[in-house]
């Protein structure tokens, strides 16, 4: 590989300062990326990540410093696509009203003319077979009907397609969060692939074991400045986490569980086609595990609608929603941090039906600070926060209130690591004061924190695992039973 | 200056500015002559699409395809039959204003029935609704022209300390609705729903009673305003409401509230009712042909809106 990496870099950045108001979103940061590497960045929310990645696709220019595209100085989106550079957005970029066809189109200009769709549609295609075979998309549905891995899948895809330039730089931001294990083991095949031709990736990811699978060298980022950037066989999973800044916590189990003892809270019947009854007693954390998208938000969905009336208001809330996928069903754009925060929990600071400003802004510092939200002021608009950082909101929203039973659909995904011990422990803590947690996750860590788990295939349960049982090996085999056979 | 430029970005800043430049250029004019009565006059027409602009804004804030388009047809039918119960006798004044919130009460329930549970788009299921309330004040109407009570009409056409008391009502309904979307929990809520339907929902927000709860207010609230203004009318007519299907969403538009919802905001409703009507006005003194003078409003308030949206000092 060393002849390839002698060639000089597609993208170096040198001395870049990005300044947001007051933040200092980067600060003073030195990066290259050449041929053949594929670079793994990772950090807290809030480093500086997905600025780096902005300036380098030439979506935000720099206050300070320059970019360099295959050895040009330049800047802008232009410049950057035409030098190869791609980005895979975390925050999803299709449109949804398109086909995945028209999607294609929209992305790569060069498809014009007398039967582009013809064109556009076997290119795709060929990609996603290439990239995720026995992917199962129909690349003529339109991308809203789509279920979020898919799109993930799509969005990826369509970033390695080449029309008129060849992708030479593929920046994927958090491409994983929302594929299960099998998909995210094909695409960092593929990554592997794509760069031992030559091409070049820079991979962000808050799951450590991708990183250090998949790249060459890693680079760590800390407030705004990069700490570290070593050959990624020269760290392990703890030192990447200390170089980040914050201790390996032992994940421990919910030791203090009321176990058996615990009244029943909930208490579902076996579904059709299931013979597993669904039940969570007080103080219990359950686990809902398998393959993304196999009905385990569908059941969150229904829980959480019985529990709840459309048409009258009330103050006492028995279950309360943790939104994963959060511009779907978490946040309200136009509204500020604190109004996000405690629309949730508005009759507790209110007198007369009118909320009282002042006691809502107090709650507002209180959870800020018990959260760690990383805001001057919690008026600034919710947009304005990292992602993980507006799961805290939402997580501080649920929390805030009197529900007894708190229901998280897959709310750790763009969380960074030091947060998630965070939350983990907020959980245990709240656990042992007689809450209970029903915890959807596509992270086999977090389902190892949890007493019980209900592993799901095809919309119904198929395992329930309890304490020592509930180990990755049981619950991928109960996850694609039946189907090896 | 700091707070000029709080003032700037504040949506509805607009609509002042363009009914105040309209106020002049009219009055300068007539030389100042027409001070007093022109102020007057425009007080007093504002305060009607200022009541149904209120209700009209609620609903939009609602989020996309939200709007109540049976306001006008309310409007007739309120007038209409609270005109005919009082049958000119000033001891019916307070039974027909009941009988005029009641039917405002009815066509809202009704409206965000069809709307739930008949799965009808708003803007529909409230256009089917005006033809049905339309057709009721027909058949209840049938030519007759009843004059409103002696009192009720004195105090709808009389001014106190020189500001209409059409206005002053105006002003109390904008005062209770702003307590509502600014200060309450509904006004949250509803914010909300506009925003993110669905977060609201996992949220925990009654979005079907609060959604309802807003359809009511703003037919009450259209009624309340076909009360007042065939009693100033001194009748009630068929077309009456007319006018105030266009009216009552322009005046949320041109008041700088989102049009695809979750911002609203009460001033501006004043601001552009007022201008709405100085603009008209204002081509009339100017002695414009009828034609003319209908697409110059369009022109004007084509710029108002462009001016209007601009975000003025708005985050990225």
């Amino acid at each position: 590989m060393t002849d390839v990496s002698a060639t000089g870099p597609v993208v170096s950045i040198r001395q870049v300062r990005v300044e947001f108001g007051a933040v200092k979103a980067l600060d003073g940061v030195d990066f290259e990326i050449r041929p053949g590497e594929a670079v793994g960045l990772v950090g807290h929310n809030g480093a500086g990540k997905s600025t780096i990645v902005n300036v380098i696709n030439g979506g935000l220019s720099p206050h300070k410093g320059e970019i360099l595209y295959e050895g040009e100085p330049g800047g802008g989106i232009t410049t950057a696509r035409a030098h190869g550079v791609r980005c895979v957005f975390q925050e999803l970029s299709l449109c949804p009203n398109l086909t995945v066809v028209e999607n294609t189109r929209l992305m790569h200009a060069g498809l014009k003319g007398l039967g582009w769709r013809k064109r556009a549609h076997s290119l795709i295609r060929a990609r996603m077979d290439e990239i995720f075979p026995g992917h199962g998309v129909d690349c003529l549905a339109t991308v809203g009907s789509l279920s979020i891995a898919e799109r993930q899948m799509v969005e990826i895809a369509i970033n390695f397609v080449n029309v008129t330039e060849d992708p030479k730089l593929v920046i994927l931001d958090e491409p994983t969060s929302s594929l299960d294990a099998g998909l995210a083991e094909q695409l960092m095949a593929y990554v592997r692939r794509f760069v031992r031709a030559g091409g070049s990736v820079l991979l962000i990811s808050h799951i450590l074991g991708e990183i250090l699978s998949t790249s060459s060298r890693i680079v760590v980022m800390k407030d705004g400045r990069v700490v570290a950037s070593r050959a990624a066989g020269e760290f392990s999973v703890k030192s990447l986490v200390e170089a980040m800044g914050s201790v390996v916590k032992e994940t421990a189990r919910n030791a203090a569980a009321s176990g058996t003892s615990g009244e029943k809270v909930i208490d579902v019947a076996a579904a059709k086609g299931s013979s597993t009854p669904f039940y969570a007693r007080k103080g219990e954390i359950i686990g809902l595990a398998g393959l993304g998208g196999h009905g385990q938000t569908t059941m969150l969905l229904d829980l959480f609608a019985e529990s709840s009336s459309k048409w009258f208001p009330s103050a006492q809330k028995p279950m309360a929603f943790v939104a994963g996928d959060r511009a779907l069903n978490g946040t309200f754009p136009l509204w500020s941090i604190l109004r996000n925060l405690s629309i949730g929990n508005l009759p507790s600071m209110s007198k007369l039906a009118a909320v009282d400003t002042s006691r809502e802004a107090t709650h507002g510092e209180d959870w800020k600070s018990r959260m760690g939200i990383r805001t001057p002021d919690m008026t600034n608009p919710i947009l304005s926060l990292s992602g993980g950082n507006q799961q805290k909101v939402l997580f501080a929203r649920a929390l805030a209130g009197s529900a007894a039973i708190v229901l998280m659909d897959d709310p750790m995904r763009g969380v960074d690591i030091g947060t998630k011990q965070e939350v983990y422990a907020t959980l245990r803590r709240e656990a042992q004061s007689g809450r209970t947690f029903i915890w959807y996750s596509t992270e086999m860590d977090e389902m190892r924190l949890c007493d019980r788990v209900y592993v799901f295939r095809d919309g119904a349960i198929v395992a329930e695992l309890e304490g020592d049982a509930v180990t990755e090996d049981n619950i991928l085999a109960a996850s694609f039973s039946g189907e090896a056979a | 200056m700091n707070s000029f430029r709080l003032l700037a970005r504040k949506p509805w800043t607009w609509s002042f500015v363009a009914a105040f430049a309209t106020w002049i250029v009219t009055i300068l004019f007539t030389g100042g002559a027409s001070t007093a009565s022109l102020s007057q006059a425009t007080l007093t027409f504002a305060a009607f699409s200022v009541i149904v602009g209120l209700g009209q804004m609620l609903v939009i804030t609602l989020g996309p395809g939200n709007v109540d388009l049976s306001v006008p047809a309310t409007i007739t039918l309120s007038g209409t039959v609270a005109l005919k119960l009082m049958d000119g006798q000033d001891n019916m004044i307070l039974l027909g204003l009941a009988a005029s919130i009641a039917i405002g009460l009815v066509i809202g329930v009704l409206n965000y029935a069809l709307i739930k549970f008949l799965r009808i788009p708003p803007i529909i299921a409230t256009l089917s609704m005006s033809f049905l309330v339309q057709s009721s004040a027909i058949w209840y109407n049938r030519g007759l022209r009843v004059k409103p009570p002696e009192a009720l009409a004195t105090f709808s056409t009389s001014s106190t300390l020189g500001v209409p008391n059409t206005a002053i009502i105006a002003l109390l309904l904008s005062l209770a609705v702003w307590w509502l979307l600014d200060r309450s929990m509904f006004g949250r809520w509803i914010s909300a729903i506009g925003q993110n339907a669905f977060a609201a929902r996992m949220a925990g927000i009654a979005v079907d009673g609060c959604r309802l709860a807003t359809y009511v207010i703003c037919a009450v609230l259209a009624s309340l305003c076909g009360y007042l203004l065939a009693s100033f009318s001194g009748g009630a007519a068929l077309n009456m409401g007319a006018e105030y299907l266009l009216m009552s969403i322009a005046v949320v538009v041109i008041g700088g509230s989102a049009v695809a919802g979750g911002n609203s905001n009460v001033p501006g409703i004043w601001g552009a009712s007022l201008f709405m009507f100085l603009v008209v006005s204002m081509l009339n003194t100017y002695g414009f042909g009828a034609g003319v003078r209908l697409i110059m409003t369009g022109l004007i308030i084509i710029c108002v809106i462009v001016a209007a949206s601009r975000p003025a000092g708005s985050t990225r």
